[in-house]
């Protein structure tokens, strides 16, 4: 019992949203991307999305940033409409919202110590040591202590997602975004950032959207699943739900 | 049948004007794409000038990128020059000896490299190695989503990447060039030196004694456009790159290639504009 429960996401029970979406387009030129998007996520809840590669999940995310404009709809993040915030109301606004690129996004040219710094460089109110103090918590959490003087180039392809997470958390968002985390990784390492993010959700309370295709991730991480297919939200359940569809699309996730 | 062959010719003369029509639209649309890349480029040169009045100040990255514009290409810059200064005074020698004008070769020399020579290849130089660092660097931090990722914490990453690095541009080619300006003259020293015997002293207060400040200050003032369009262009190129890892190529490449030619279109410019001054 006690182990089930460490190894599941943690119940939600609030019913607030943190994020809302509603008739979300997109598109790229004649590339209709995102069709018609409506999502909701909930306080303290990680939300997973499931679909192929190419079918909008970055896209979607990266609207709900403001890194790309919707082309119609509403996006309402924190209680802000997103397209209406000018340029200091989006920044403060991203620092509550932490991103994990599909990448990792590191500062190649930075240290490992400069790349955890960087999201700390407006906040003046923080000393240097108090800098420091938060660099080291952030490593010592994703149990990269020992790598701080490294640069990214000389981490392994699960050191490096590690440390994107750091980088991300540092800021202590309340919502976060993560874009294919286990992509690439072995399936040991993939199961442990299943694990922390798991760990964030429930240290931190942190909302979260999860995009990936592993299936392992999924069930590890996942309060609530959305299936993508061509544009719109597909299907949705708990992964209890959705592993006993019997439509063709969603089962076929499931078949790994 | 006889209807059939006019369909025929009407099908002809369609597909004739078909393919004019096609010809003009790919015209209007690669003018089109020029004007719309001049307009964009223009867009980025206002926020440049915007972001750059605006604080706060990345004092630190400024000084930064400074070094590694100005220190790190000091050693490329100051052997061109010296071989420069050398070899337009071996040249130059036998022409200058012929009308038996030979003493006024450093003199020569002094203004062809100061007003002309020194910051022309000097820009070139650096927009090949500065242009094309830049142009890369910034195309592989778009291309791995850095960019992204400064934008989503919050951070100005216009201001904190592009404007940090035209700011050291336009102040270190402007030092980069007068080095190689100072090296060129030794070497023309030892060019003299090869075929007749002039003292250090001697051909230094000849180079002084030819250059006037209205030799001197345009050609100084220039190099901060240049260094100005090296910066812009490659910050410019590697910023807006988008097409993946081979985007990253093409932004460097574009970069060198761009800021080449701006330079010779600047240096023309100045020409006219230093003359209608003076005149
Ligand atoms: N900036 C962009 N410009 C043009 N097309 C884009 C851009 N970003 C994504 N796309 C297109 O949108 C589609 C979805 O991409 P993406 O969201 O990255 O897929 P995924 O679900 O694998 O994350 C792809 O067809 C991609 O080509
Ligand atoms: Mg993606």
């Amino acid at each position: 019992m006690a182990e089930q429960e460490n190894n599941s996401a943690k119940a939600v029970t609030s019913t607030e949203a943190v994020v809302e979406m509603t008739h979300v387009k997109k598109s790229f030129g004649t590339n209709d991307v995102l069709k018609d998007i409506n999502l909701k996520l909930l306080k303290g809840e990680n939300l997973v999305v499931l679909g192929k590669s190419g079918s909008g999940k970055s896209v979607l995310i990266k609207c709900l940033i403001g890194l790309l404009q919707p082309d119609e709809g509403t996006i309402n993040v924190l209680g802000q409409i997103v397209e209406d915030l000018k340029n200091e109301e989006l920044n403060a606004l991203r620092k509550k919202v932490g991103f994990l690129f599909q990448s990792g996004a590191l500062y190649d040219s930075m240290s490992v110590r400069e790349n955890l710094e960087f999201p700390l460089r407006d906040s003046k109110d923080l000393s240097q040591e108090e800098k420091t103090g938060l660099v080291e918590e952030a490593l010592a959490n994703v149990g990269l202590s020992e790598a701080i003087d490294k640069t990214p180039a000389e981490l392994s392809g699960g050191m490096r997602k590690r440390l994107g997470l750091a980088r991300t958390l540092i800021l202590k968002p309340e919502i976060m975004l993560y874009d294919e985390p286990t992509t690439g990784l072995d399936p040991v390492t993939s199961r442990e950032i299943s694990e922390l993010i798991l760990e964030v959700q429930k240290k931190y309370n942190t909302s979260s959207i999860i995009i990936t295709h592993d299936m392992p991730c999924a069930r590890i991480t996942a309060n609530r699943i959305i299936v993508f297919k061509e544009g719109v939200a597909f299907a949705e359940g708990t992964f209890e739900e959705l592993s006993k569809s019997e439509d063709e699309f969603v089962s076929e996730f499931f078949e790994q | 049948m006889s209807e059939q062959t006019n369909t025929g010719t009407v099908e002809q003369k369609k597909a004739d004007t078909t393919t004019e029509v096609k010809e003009s639209v790919k015209i209007t649309a690669g003018l089109s794409k020029f004007f719309e890349q001049v307009a964009d480029f223009s867009i980025f040169m206002g926020r440049y000038f915007r972001e750059l009045i605006r604080p706060p100040y990345e004092i630190n990255e400024i000084l930064k990128q400074c070094y590694l514009v100005g220190y790190k290409s000091l050693g490329l810059v100051g052997i061109t020059g010296f071989i420069m200064g050398l070899v337009l005074t071996l040249q130059s020698q036998p022409t200058l000896a012929e009308f038996g004008a030979e003493a006024w070769l450093p003199n020569m020399v002094a203004v062809s490299i100061v007003r002309e020579i020194g910051p022309v290849i000097t820009a070139l130089i650096c927009a090949g190695k500065v242009g094309s660092g830049i142009g890369a660097e910034l195309a592989s931090m778009k291309v791995t989503e850095q960019i992204d990722a400064m934008e989503v914490s919050g951070t100005n990453p216009f201001k904190y990447i592009v404007v940090s690095r035209v700011i050291a541009t336009t102040l270190m080619i402007p030092v980069l060039v007068v080095l190689s300006n100072a090296l060129a003259f030794i070497g023309a020293y030892i060019g003299v030196n090869i075929t007749s015997d002039v003292s250090f002293p001697l051909f230094f207060a000849k180079v002084f004694e030819a250059l006037k400040f209205s030799d001197v200050l345009p050609a100084f003032i220039k190099t901060f456009f240049f260094g100005f369009a090296i910066g812009i262009i490659s910050c410019y190129k590697g910023y807006n790159s988008n097409k993946g890892t081979e985007g990253v190529g093409l932004a460097a490449n574009a970069a060198v290639v761009t800021a080449s030619l701006i330079i010779f279109i600047l240096d023309m410019l100045a020409v006219q504009v230093t003359n209608t001054i003076l005149n």
